[in-house]
């Protein structure tokens, strides 16, 4: 059974239908990349999978959990779903040692010293732990991003839900986050992330899946979407992508 | 136009020397008009009049002609004498500016002095002040108990309206009825007229604990009757309200990012609200928050229409026996020396805090 199982999932925002029927699983240990275009409904499908929007019509199961519209089912299913922003999301107000606590501590009540044992020992593996005590904004992008990563590892989810993750960064930092979600991928976690890193999606994922106004046209091993894609579409998204600079 | 002594007549032509000219008279006018009127004064407020209409506006002018004159200077790269010529006639003009402000002032002073001296003897006449200030001291003191106990509860009280406000879900539609209704209304009446009804109002109902002539606060330095607590009441019915919306507004200004961001690591719509988004919001509502303080630690002073004896009750009948405000000013002093170190207070938070997230420990 995959981990995760998404069926005839709609969304609709007003009259705009986002997501138009898709279908997708994600096995455990897989990393599955959603590419596409802006607007092609990635992040959207990405928020769905853990709930934080809701479906119009369909069904998600992770890890056997349907994904229903409950407060205290999500927040069960969302201690197993970690999931990383664009736009990174520290908490201002806390240094970077209790955004990577806060859950550990509150939600799966870890004692404060085991919660920070922990998380020094993540921190210190992607070398920021002369970093523990500073606040989010006397950190780079890059490493603001990494920490939102090890905040996410910290609550050890069965899945990690990566969204444009590297988008918002400056060029020269993408590859400091990319080395880090490579290293999670080779250790065995299984992720579902958009991104629009060709190359990246080329050489860490076991499956692409193309969106294309809310559905998923094509979807198999990199090696076939990147170099022979049967879709006329995905053709098109490629070479554009490809003139762009990004594969 | 007969000029042969420039040969190349620049563009912006005899205008700085004449901006100097002007300052020059305005001076001249200024100080001149300044002696007659002072001379004057003592029989008409002519002089003085005249003066102030004429040596102001003039000095005013030649500034601006002033300024003018050496924007065009500069524009062309013109003669560096002719540029210093109107700077000096800027300078003049500033002068000119200060003088007669200044005369003006003392004219003013001068003029009204017998007035100015009844204003000291009626608001500031030291021994009414010293007589008083004891007891108004001592009235103040409930003063300060009713703030501090009437802040703590606003501080919660607010927090909970806000948070029912917010409560999502149909089943909590008359929370936040009841929240939108109380502020709507709370806000709306005059704090007087709340404390009025509330203080003369709850004793004549049968209602618990508030219509009981015993109820009183009575614990460490806290000593308080029955009317000092319903005004505590009142106040924490009107500033709940405000603050309640202070609240809210800084609940809002936190980006929907960051509670999904809390969502997303599986904390509660509660945890993500009181571990990520009320301490943002609250540190974001530090000043105005402070704000509201201070009006209600001045709107302690309403509570003397229930009779209650605090500071502005008993510097008032002292100003009533004595013919003299002083006692009043003695209280005006006493707010003063909290609500300036308050505001202060607020200022240091909100630097401290700027401060505090900027620092990168190592």
């Amino acid at each position: 059974m995959a981990l995760v199982e998404a069926r005839g999932v709609v969304k609709r925002f007003g009259d705009n239908t986002v997501l138009s029927g898709v279908n997708l699983d994600v096995d455990a240990h897989q990393v599955v990349a959603l590419i596409g275009a802006s607007g092609s409904g990635k992040s959207t499908l990405l928020r769905c999978v853990n709930g934080l929007e809701a479906m119009n019509d369909g069904t998600i199961r992770v890890d056997g959990r349907s994904v229903l519209q409950d407060d205290i089912k999500l927040n069960r299913l969302r201690r197993d779903v970690g999931i990383v922003f664009q736009g990174y999301n520290l908490f201002p107000h806390m240094s970077v040692i209790d955004n990577v606590t806060l859950g550990p501590r509150k939600v799966l009540k870890m004692s404060g010293k085991d919660a920070e044992e922990r998380a020094h020992f993540l921190l210190d593996r992607i070398g920021l732990a002369d970093k523990a005590d500073a606040y989010p904004d006397r950190l780079s992008g890059g490493q603001q991003q990494r920490v939102a990563i090890v905040r996410a590892m910290a609550m050890r989810p069965k899945l990690l839900l990566l969204d444009e993750i590297t988008s918002a960064l400056d060029p020269e930092l993408v590859n400091e986050v990319l080395e880090m979600v490579t290293e999670l991928a080779y250790e065995g976690m299984t992720m579902l992330l958009a991104t629009h890193e060709m190359a990246f999606a080329r050489d860490v994922a076991h499956k692409v899946c193309f969106l294309h106004k809310g559905q998923i046209l094509e979807e198999g091993p990199p090696s076939e979407i990147f170099s022979a894609p049967s879709h006329e579409r995905t053709a098109e998204f490629l070479r554009r992508t490809l003139e762009a600079g990004n594969l | 136009m007969v000029t042969p002594a420039v040969a190349t007549s620049p563009a912006y032509g005899r205008a700085p020397q004449r901006a100097r000219i002007l300052s020059y008279t305005a001076l001249a006018i200024a100080v001149v008009g300044g002696v007659v009127a002072a001379v004057r004064s003592q029989q008409t407020n002519n002089g003085f009049l005249a003066f102030f209409c004429l040596s102001l506006p003039l000095a005013i002018g030649a500034l601006l002609y002033g300024r003018h004159a050496e924007t065009q200077v500069v524009d062309v790269d013109g003669d560096e004498a002719d540029e210093a010529v109107a700077r000096s006639a800027r300078r003049i003009a500033v002068a000119a500016i200060a003088t007669s402000a200044a005369l003006t002032l003392g004219l003013t002073v001068w003029s009204a002095w017998n007035g100015l001296q009844d204003v000291g003897d009626t608001f500031f006449s030291w021994k009414n002040i010293r007589a008083s200030f004891p007891d108004v001291v001592d009235g103040f003191w409930l003063n300060i108990q009713i703030f501090i106990i009437a802040e703590i509860l606003v501080l919660g009280w607010g927090l909970l309206v806000a948070t029912m406000r917010r409560t999502p879900g149909r089943a909590a539609a008359p929370l936040r009825w009841f929240a939108i209704v109380y502020v709507d209304v709370f806000r709306g009446l005059p704090a007087i007229v709340t404390i009025y009804l509330v203080g003369f109002g709850l004793p004549l109902t049968s209602l618990p604990v508030v219509s009981n002539p015993d109820l009183s606060i009575d614990f460490g330095p806290f000593h308080l009757d029955q009317l000092a607590c319903l005004g505590i009441l009142a106040l924490t019915l009107v500033y709940g309200a405000y603050v309640a919306e202070v609240y809210r507004s800084g609940i809002e200004s936190i980006h929907w990012s960051q509670d999904a961001a809390a969502r997303g690591i599986g904390l509660s719509r509660g945890q993500s609200l009181r571990f990520v988004v009320v301490p943002q919001a609250i540190r974001r509502v530090v000043p105005p928050l402070m704000n509201d303080f201070i009006g209600l630690q001045k709107d302690t002073a309403l509570l003397n229409v229930l009779g209650v004896l605090e500071g502005f009750n008993i510097a008032r009948i002292y100003a009533g026996n004595s013919f003299n405000l002083s006692a009043v000013t003695g209280l005006g002093i006493c707010f003063l020396v909290i609500t300036i170190p308050m505001t202060r207070f607020a200022d240091f938070l909100v630097a401290r805090d700027q401060k505090r997230l900027q620092a990168g420990s190592g």
